[in-house]
Order: C-alpha cells, then structure tokens, then sequence
C-alpha cells in the first residue's frame, strides 16, 4: 500500500534523476533526446571495441571532440590514423564515420554508418561526453 | 540487495535451466570449431585488417568472461554458461587466427590480464548481476561490431564466417539479456 510519504518519496526521486539527467546532457546545442538515442547507438554500435574513459580495441572517447587525432597517451594507432593530422570536430566524426576507411585507409576501423541521422546522434552523445567546445 | 541478487541468480538459474543450457558441458564448445569453409586463406589483403581488429576483440571477450569466472562471483550454473560462451569465442580467435597465419601474417596478441582488468574495469565488478551486465553490453558490441565490418569485407566466404560469428554473440546476448531481466527490444534490427 503506498502512502502519501512514500509517494512524495518516489516523485522526488523520479525528479532528482531526470534533474541530474538534464544537468548530464544539457549544453547549447545538444538536445537531451538527442544524446539519449546516441547514448543507445553508442551502446549498440560501439561499445563492442569502444569505451568512454578506457582503451580498448579502440581508444576511449571521454574527450574525444576537439582532441588531436591520434592522440591518448599509450594508445597504438595505425600508421593511417597517425598520418591523417588535425582535431576531431564534430563535421570530421561525420566524415570519418562515414567511411572509416575512405578518410584513412589502411586505418584499425572497419565500419561506414549510411544514415546520417545515426551519425548526427552518435555525435551529440560524442559532444555529451566531451568538454564544450 | 542480497536478497535481490539472490533472488535474481535463482531466476537466472530457472531460466538458464529452462533454456537447457546447463545440460551443455563446456566440451560442446568444441562442437563449433573448425569450420571447413575457412580452409583457404583470405582472398584480399585489406580483409585481414579487419580480422585483425576481429581478433583483438575476441581475445578481449575471452579474457573477460575467463578473469570473471576465476572472481569467485558467479554461481555455478552460470559459470557453466560462462564457460561454454568463452568456448565459443575461443573457437572464433581460432579460426581468425588461422586466417591470419594462412595469409602470412602474425594475428594480433592478446593483451595480458592486468590490462583487461583495468580496460574492461573487472576489479569494480561486485556481483554476479554486474558480471552478467557486463557481459551482456560486451556480447551487444560485439555482435554489431561483426555486422558492422561485414560491409569493409571482400571476401564473400570471410563475410558468411563474420555473419555466422555475429549469431554467436547475438545468442550470448539474447542469453544474458534474459536472465538478467532485461527487457525484449521493441524496435526491429536490433544488432549492426
């Protein structure tokens, strides 16, 4: 049997959580809908090699917009992906998820995301894990 | 939370028996291994990148569920599954590596254990319900991984063994994802 106090509990509960949910994701530009569906992609998609915060068969990801390419301490890259230069922007992530092979070829990656509206949501969830920039 | 891990391994061990599963001994893992298609080398250079990078992730999901059902937090039944899914992706690094050898390469190594318990972050798992967890976002990765690397691939026979892998990992998943009470996705193309 639930009591108004219990009640009262779990509402603010359920609001605490969407709260933080909305502090988590919330950034000029990046709709909470948005991030959650790339959050799901990236579940789906990437977490097979990827991380967030750990090196794995791929780097992590914490970060990754606005980083150097190839660049986490440590981490082995190919030869392609060393060759390649410059910072990953949100429009390069387009790119290179496209077709990780035509903007480098010979990289580790193998994959080529047709349908650009699960790009543009891997890359809001990729934005929501990265410093604003 | 005992209770509720408790309770969650006895539904997991009802499930898992009532899938049959646990009849299966860790030997059966045997019975995937080999496949005759796989007799000669790859066709393409570039499809040898991709089993590379396939390798590695094998490796990784055998070094997984291997430190996990050495943790001590699994109960018995599903240590057996544990281990029969761990034979399967030994028998998928078999093959690839076998491929990679064919076309005169070194397959990639393994990373030690240390290393897959600081990636993977073993040393935080406290339960058999993260155990499960875990496995079962690696066994989602993995399956879409495969899916998503058939496109690269231009060897036909290559892409049917990437395929028939990727059944594998969606079995482990579809597996894990039940007795961990995870709900049936509503939404088509699950995996890819």
């Amino acid at each position: 049997m639930r009591t108004p106090l219990r009640w009262a509990l779990q509402l603010g509960g359920v609001a605490a959580a969407g709260l933080l949910a909305i502090t988590m994701f919330a950034r000029p530009g990046l709709a909470v809908d948005d991030v959650a569906a790339g959050q799901a992609l990236y579940q789906s998609k990437c977490t097979g090699c990827h991380s967030v915060d750990a090196d794995r068969i791929g780097p992590r990801h914490r970060d990754v917009i606005g980083r150097k390419v190839a660049s986490v301490p440590g981490f082995n890259y190919s030869p392609a992906l060393k060759k390649l230069g410059g910072v990953w922007t949100p429009a390069r992530l387009d790119q290179w998820l496209s077709g990780t092979q035509k903007m480098a070829p010979g990289s580790r990656m193998y994959i080529a995301i047709d349908d650009p509206t699960q790009r543009r949501l891997l890359i809001a969830y990729l934005r929501s894990v990265s410093k604003p920039h | 939370m005992e209770m509720q891990d408790r309770s969650l391994a006895g539904n997991r061990r009802t499930f898992l028996q009532q899938a049959g599963v646990l009849t299966l001994g860790a030997g059966a893992a045997g019975l995937f291994a080999g496949r005759p298609a796989l007799a000669a080398a790859p066709k393409f250079r570039s499809d040898v990148g991709v089993i590379q990078t396939a390798l590695a992730l094998e490796h990784e999901g055998i070094a997984a569920y291997r430190i996990a059902g050495k943790s001590g937090l699994l109960s018995p039944g599903t240590l057996n599954v544990a281990l029969i899914f761990m034979g399967h992706h030994e028998a998928h690094r078999d093959s690839l590596a076998k491929l990679v050898m064919q076309a005169g390469m070194k397959p990639v190594e393994p990373k030690s254990d240390a290393q897959y318990v600081a990636d993977l972050k073993l040393g935080s798992l406290k339960s058999e319900k993260d155990v499960v967890s875990l496995a079962t976002t690696l066994e989602l990765g993995a399956a879409s991984a495969y899916i998503g690397q058939i496109n690269a691939i231009r060897d036909p026979k290559l892409a049917n063994l990437f395929a028939s892998i990727s059944a594998d990992e969606a079995t482990h998943w579809t597996t894990l994802n039940a007795a961990g009470g995870g709900p049936i996705p509503k939404t088509a193309y699950i995996f890819g």
